[in-house]
């Protein structure tokens, strides 16, 4: 049986005790997946797992809360379980987590720049997997991908392939690619100079929409209907659409992210500007792993720090005396 | 293909297009399809770049005819040194809209502005209450539509009543042909844009290639069903939750389907002030928002994802047909379904209201 097949069993047998089991079907695009809901055993038919199954179905746990709910969870997808578990978001005994080594998931914004030019994205009419390489069906021919080359980064310095802490995990655990994330990215960024980094924000937040897609599809993002972006009263931000409000949400929700996001990326897919946000958002996770040693959705049997007081920091020199 | 009558045709070899561009840019902003970033956009031409038609924009022209914030006055309370006890109120008029051009929008960006035209040209209160903001705009500016040759795989603009190249809406059609491009006008504002000495006279032949591409374009979409049935099936399970909260499980009540749709016209009013100085904004809404429907008292009759959703479908495929000779709010470009971080599909949606009224 493959890894899907025995998914769709397992998702099977844990019907009767959910009232539904959150996963992937198939999407409008061949190379975007859908979330799916499994209510009734047919359902479990339409249950699709691999390298389209991107999206992060962990955002939609809090909903559910009150009853019981299955959900199947990729490695980082599993992380924003445990971090919405550290946080008390959702509780353990309401959620029934199955869990499968992941291999790593497309991203579509690198198959864009791949094609480079050659057809537009949408045009693609099927895609299917052929080894290490993604074959494309355009309306000018067939076209071969290497999928190293349009595998989301964050696949490339996953350290949780294998869903931790899941109540059933399906097929033999993955050994990860890698032993640390060395946060390059952002090192490779924090050494331009500060105009430089203001520019580059500048003139990607000028494309911003305003449409907190962003926020909307993090799974920790908590305030959902009470959000500042939104609030009348009190008025946090203007609703004008300078490049510096929308800059200022952003940091907004970096800032409230520190410490909880967990890197799923789904913010920055989500963002139909394509705009770099979780960029930020690993700004700050690098910082609150060097001072506090914590990994959100990792090392969650504590409080996360900045949502828990310590009269001392033992890496924050607070006085001289 | 465009079903209206050409009233003038021209032919632009691609190695005049920017000198064509430019010169349409004199006193005028020209929008183009341009490439920033990892998306494509409509902005303001640049002299020296060519227009990004590789992949087709992400978002639609709207914005160009209904910018995402507007001032529409701004006010300053006045203090009279003379009288202590009155203030007075200073308003000031926001700047007129220039003339401006939007050259290589689809054809389904200019049929959503269909959608738009009859709502703020007062339709509801006989004419009366017109948006002055939006009709000038309109006035102001001229959409040159190019054929699309293929469809994407969300494309539906067939099953609303548009076609991959439409003139609908538009000023004038353009059609790659081989080393340019066919410039057919519909319209008088169309007939003036293509008095330049940059084009040359189109021949029968190019007409003829460009109708032969149009059919091709036609030929490459696949088959559509009948939605006639779509705004009774929508009203008949306004009460149907099982069925609403089903279709919206997936979504995530951001604003990305309605911010990125051509036909979506929803706006809010603030005052946005600072001390005694500041300015009215007119900003788009969006109906997947709790605030939406909000109302004062703190009651919201909206009060789910599925109760707004229902909204968004429902309004495009029902209530504004049923009030305008059953034209679709929607033209089928499939923004929203492309842009949806969790794919949700209007299309969809409707195809199976109409299954589940069928079967009841
Ligand atoms: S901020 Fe972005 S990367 Fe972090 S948890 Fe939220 S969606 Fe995931
Ligand atoms: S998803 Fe992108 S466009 Fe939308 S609000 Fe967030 S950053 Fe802006
Ligand atoms: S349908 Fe998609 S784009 Fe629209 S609000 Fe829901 S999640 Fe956002
Ligand atoms: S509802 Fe979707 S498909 Fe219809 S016009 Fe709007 S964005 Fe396009």
């Amino acid at each position: 049986m493959s890894i899907q097949e025995e998914l769709q069993a397992v998702i099977k047998e844990a019907l009767p005790d959910v009232s539904c089991v959150i996963g992937w079907r198939e999407g409008p695009e061949p190379l975007r997946a859908a979330p799916l809901f499994v209510r009734t055993p047919a359902d479990a038919d339409a249950f699709r797992s691999g390298y389209f199954a991107v999206n992060n179905p962990a955002v939609f746990l809090p909903e559910y809360k009150g009853g019981k709910v299955g959900v199947v969870v990729k490695g980082c997808d599993a992380r924003s379980v445990g971090q919405l578990l550290a946080e008390g978001l959702i509780r353990r005994e309401e959620v029934k987590v199955i869990g499968f080594p992941c291999n790593g998931v497309i991203d579509v914004d690198k198959v864009a720049v791949a094609l480079a030019g050659a057809c537009d994205p949408g045009e693609i009419q099927a895609a299917r997997e052929e080894g290490d390489e993604l074959v494309l069906t355009t309306p000018s021919g067939e076209i071969r991908l290497r999928k190293t080359a349009v595998t989301a980064d964050k696949c490339g310095r996953c350290l949780f392939p294998n869903a931790l802490d899941a109540d059933v995990f399906v097929g033999d655990t993955l050994e990860p690619a890698v032993s640390a994330d060395d946060y390059a990215d952002v090192a490779a960024f924090e050494a331009l100079s500060l105009e430089k980094r203001m520019d580059f924000w500048e003139q990607e937040m000028s494309r911003c929409v305003r449409c907190y897609a962003c926020r909307n599809a993090c799974p920790m993002c908590v305030c959902r209907e009470h959000c500042v972006a939104l609030s009348r009263d009190p008025r946090w931000l203007t609703q004008s659409d300078g490049v510096r409000d929308k800059m200022f949400f952003q940091i907004i929700h970096a800032s409230h992210l520190a410490g909880r996001c967990t890197g799923c990326g789904e913010c920055q897919r989500a963002c139909p500007a394509r705009i770099p946000v979780l960029l930020l958002k690993r700004a700050l996770s690098r910082r609150v792993e060097d001072l506090f040693a914590y990994r959100a959705g990792v090392d969650v049997a504590g409080p996360p720090p900045l949502l828990s007081f310590a009269l001392e920091e033992p890496k924050i020199k607070e006085r001289d005396w | 293909m465009s079903e209206q009558k050409i009233v003038s045709r021209k032919f632009i070899s691609l190695g005049y297009l920017p000198a064509w561009l430019e010169e349409l840019a004199l006193g005028r902003t020209v929008y183009v399809p341009r490439q920033e970033g990892r998306t494509v956009l409509y902005r303001p031409f640049v002299p020296g770049d060519l227009p990004e038609f590789s992949r087709r924009p992400a978002e639609s022209a709207k914005h160009v005819l209904f910018p995402r914030s507007e001032g529409l006055f701004s006010f300053c309370r006045k203090g009279d040194p003379g009288a202590p006890d009155t203030r007075g109120l200073l308003l000031s008029e926001s700047a007129e809209p220039g003339q401006a051009v939007i050259f290589g929008a689809l054809s389904c960006d200019a049929r959503g502005f269909f959608a738009f035209d009859p709502v703020y040209d007062g339709c509801g209160t006989k004419g009366i209450a017109k948006d002055v903001y939006y009709l000038k705009r309109r006035e102001n500016t001229a959409l040159i539509v190019k054929a699309c040759k293929t469809p994407l795989s969300t494309c539906f603009c067939h099953w609303t009543g548009g076609g991959p190249a439409s003139a609908q809406g538009a000023d004038a059609l353009a059609t790659d042909l081989d080393g340019g491009i066919l410039l057919q006008a519909v319209t008088k504002k169309g007939a003036a844009l293509l008095e330049s000495a940059k084009l040359s006279p189109a021949t029968d032949d190019q007409e003829a290639s460009a109708r032969a591409a149009h059919e091709a374009a036609v030929k490459a979409m696949p088959s559509s069903p009948s939605l006639d049935g779509a705004p009774e099936a929508l009203l008949g399970l306004f009460d149907n939750k099982a069925f609403w909260h089903a279709q919206s499980a997936g979504c995530l009540s951001c604003g990305a389907c309605t911010y990125l749709c051509p036909t979506c016209y929803c706006f809010n009013l603030t005052d946005e002030s600072n001390g005694i100085a500041g300015t009215r904004l007119r900003t788009w809404d969006t109906c997947m928002s709790a605030l939406f429907t909000m109302e004062a008292s703190g009651h919201n009759p909206r009060r789910d994802k599925a109760a707004r959703l229902k909204n968004r479908v429902g309004h495009k495929f029902s209530y504004y047909p049923r009030i305008h000779d059953g034209r679709f709010s929607c033209c089928g470009c499939g923004r929203c379904i492309r842009s949806c971080p969790s794919s949700v599909d209007i299309r969809q949606i409707v195809l199976n209201a109409l299954k589940e009224n069928a079967d009841v």
